[in-house]
């Protein structure tokens, strides 16, 4: 009998698990692999198993394609021709070129501990990280109830749990809309959504947006729901300072003008104990990186296949560009596809993927559209004061970054961490990142981490010794 | 008023005790230490190294390491990944929580 081809596929968010069903159903063995306990992602996050809930669609949209997601895995599951790995941190994804032993190694940590190591082979690796919000700083942002947007939504999607009782819904970006709607019917008061983007921005993608009319019926959808909720939306409105001395208290927000800046005098102080904020998201490529995949900007460049520039790497999702949950699905389709007739030692069909390839170029499109009208204000900083902290971790200041740039010059990301430290704690540099080359007027680049997650000294000491396979 | 426990019609096995700074607090099968802390009142639980100020979720996904927290003398923990069980004792993390 010969050895079916096996695919590791990172990541069990909307892209992965299309890939993971494509791929398995044309005869590839694949392992899904994801940090969660359960799969989904970030669109589909699913509660605790044990909170039991009896209605999770009560948080979701488009439940139907997330139960025809669940059903084509677990019917994979079940031929034993997939298997799910939870609970699994990838933190790095090794290429070995030894003959005869070519493929690659996915080592993972395993649980909530993330101590003990695991190595997953395969021929080809899928990768579908995903991607994680974009928060820029601003006075007061690092107080207790000041919280991403999306992480609002994954609280309360994947623990039940919400922060306070009042809650502001702030920045720029399509999440803003679920969040500010999911969290009026689970029982929080959203006292205000305030939206920087200009109306008048929709008005010059017009043609773009209402391609999408699955897209505009669910705006509608939202803009329905927070009326039923009575929230009051403040466009063309931005954040620009949280108050309150161990939590949260209020925040004052304020009007923007045509350029982008503050309008003096129209700041209005909101009562909250809440504040959700994001101006986008970016994508998780350190894995990608890692395996020397050449990216397009902060984007894991891909083919019309999805395959990188690396031999046996595919990628798929928000890892590829941001463009939202359904995007992700045709990508992780045509991957999955893709993977699976390469894996065989043939060319794909693309006429088998004509209907994913037509959605994925609408979608994209879309997305370039979305990704323009939904800009941070033009001149954010100007609200970052010298003694805002823009480096959460290192508690590095708006004026240790100015300083860094004006008094010692220096000029790009790497530079202003070697002289500020901004970057080089525990996140490194994930949220700080845009700020920084905000602040510092540089680009924004890959920023080249050895590793996805912390390992702990001891699993990098003892990592590649095993040579048993894990099967 | 709704919460989003009765919202998602969530009926999780009985409470159980865990404690923080050695008070006693209710949690939930299946709840994150940042669950179970958000339902209790409590939105900080860690001061940061340089400024001993206080922080708690921030990105709710495990990228930002804000929520860090100790939980059975384990400092550095991320509470918005950790789920509980009984009698885990939760403490408030100051600094590294490496006890400089
Ligand atoms: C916090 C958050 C909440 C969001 N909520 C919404 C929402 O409510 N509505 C909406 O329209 N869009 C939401 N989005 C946007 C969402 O990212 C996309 O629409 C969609 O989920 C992207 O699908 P994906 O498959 O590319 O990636 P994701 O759905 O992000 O899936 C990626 C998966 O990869 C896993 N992963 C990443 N790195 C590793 C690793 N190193 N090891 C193991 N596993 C790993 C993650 O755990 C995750 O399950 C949210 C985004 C974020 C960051
Ligand atoms: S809140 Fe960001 S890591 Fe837990």
């Amino acid at each position: 009998m010969t050895e079916r081809p096996s695919l590791a596929v990172i990541g069990a968010g909307p892209a992965g698990l299309a890939a993971t069903v494509a791929a398995a159903a044309l005869g590839v063995r694949v392992t899904l692999l994801d940090s969660a306990a359960e799969a989904g992602g970030q669109f589909y996050r699913q509660p605790a198993a044990a909170l039991r809930a009896g209605r999770p669609q009560a948080l979701h949209h488009q439940w139907r394609t997330w139960e025809g997601l669940r059903g084509g895995l677990d019917a994979q599951v079940a031929a034993g021709t997939a298997r799910h790995l939870t609970d699994h941190h990838v933190w790095l994804v090794e290429r070995r070129t030894s003959p005869g032993a070519e493929g690659f190694t996915v080592h993972a940590l395993l649980g909530p501990e993330q101590e003990k190591p695991v190595e997953v082979r395969a021929d080809a690796v899928l990768l579908a990280t995903g991607g994680y919000e974009k928060v820029l700083p601003f006075p007061g942002w690092t107080l207790p109830g000041v919280v991403a947007a999306g992480g609002a939504q994954a609280m309360l999607k994947g623990a039940l749990a919400v922060s306070g009782r009042t809650a502001v819904v702030a920045g720029t970006g399509p999440l803003l809309l679920p969040v500010a709607t999911v969290l009026a019917a689970a029982g929080v008061r959203v006292a205000a959504l305030v939206e920087s983007a200009d109306p008048k921005a929709f008005v010059r993608h017009s043609r773009a947006l209402a391609a999408q009319p699955g897209k505009a019926a669910e705006g509608a959808r939202y803009a329905a729901g927070l009326l039923r909720h009575r929230v009051r939306t403040l466009v063309h409105h931005t954040v620009i300072e949280a108050h309150g001395t161990e939590r949260l208290e209020a925040v004052t927000v304020a009007a923007l003008d045509s350029t982008g800046r503050v309008r003096p005098g129209t700041g209005r102080r909101i009562p909250c104990d809440t504040l959700a904020v994001g101006h986008g998201m970016l994508p998780h490529t350190d894995l990608a990186e890692t395996l020397g995949c050449r990216l397009d900007g902060l984007d894991v460049q891909v083919d019309d296949e999805q395959r990188t520039d690396v031999p046996g790497v595919w990628a798929a999702g928000e890892t590829t560009g941001i463009g939202g949950a359904a995007l992700s699905l045709a990508e992780g389709h045509v991957a999955g596809r893709s993977a699976a007739a390469r894996l065989h030692g043939t060319a794909p069909d693309p006429r088998a993927w004509t209907a994913a390839a037509k959605s994925r170029a609408r979608l994209r499109e879309f997305a370039a559209a979305l990704d323009d009208v939904y800009a941070p204000p033009a001149h954010w900083t100007d609200q970052v004061t010298d003694d805002t902290v823009v480096c959460r971790c290192e508690e590095v200041t708006g004026g240790a970054v100015r300083e860094a740039v004006t008094e010692l010059g220096a000029g790009d990301l790497r530079t202003v961490k070697l002289l500020t430290r901004a970057g080089m704690g525990w996140c490194q540099g994930r949220v700080c990142g845009p700020a920084v080359a905000g602040l510092a007027g540089c680009a924004l680049t890959p920023s080249r981490r050895p590793f996805a997650l912390p390992v702990p000294l001891g699993v990098l000491a003892h990592a590649g010794e095993s040579e048993n396979d894990d099967q | 008023m709704s919460s989003p426990l009765d919202l998602a019609r969530a009926r999780p096995g009985p409470a159980f005790t865990v404690t923080l700074d050695g008070r006693e607090i209710q949690a939930l099968p299946g709840q994150t230490v940042a669950a179970a802390l958000w339902a209790a009142g409590v939105t900080s639980w860690r001061t940061t190294r340089g400024g001993a100020r206080p922080r708690g979720i921030f990105c709710g996904i495990g990228v930002c390491f804000d929520c860090l927290v100790t939980v059975n003398d384990r400092p550095n923990r991320r509470a918005c990944l950790v789920p509980l069980h009984p009698g885990d004792a939760i403490r408030t993390q100051e600094g590294t929580g490496h006890d400089d």
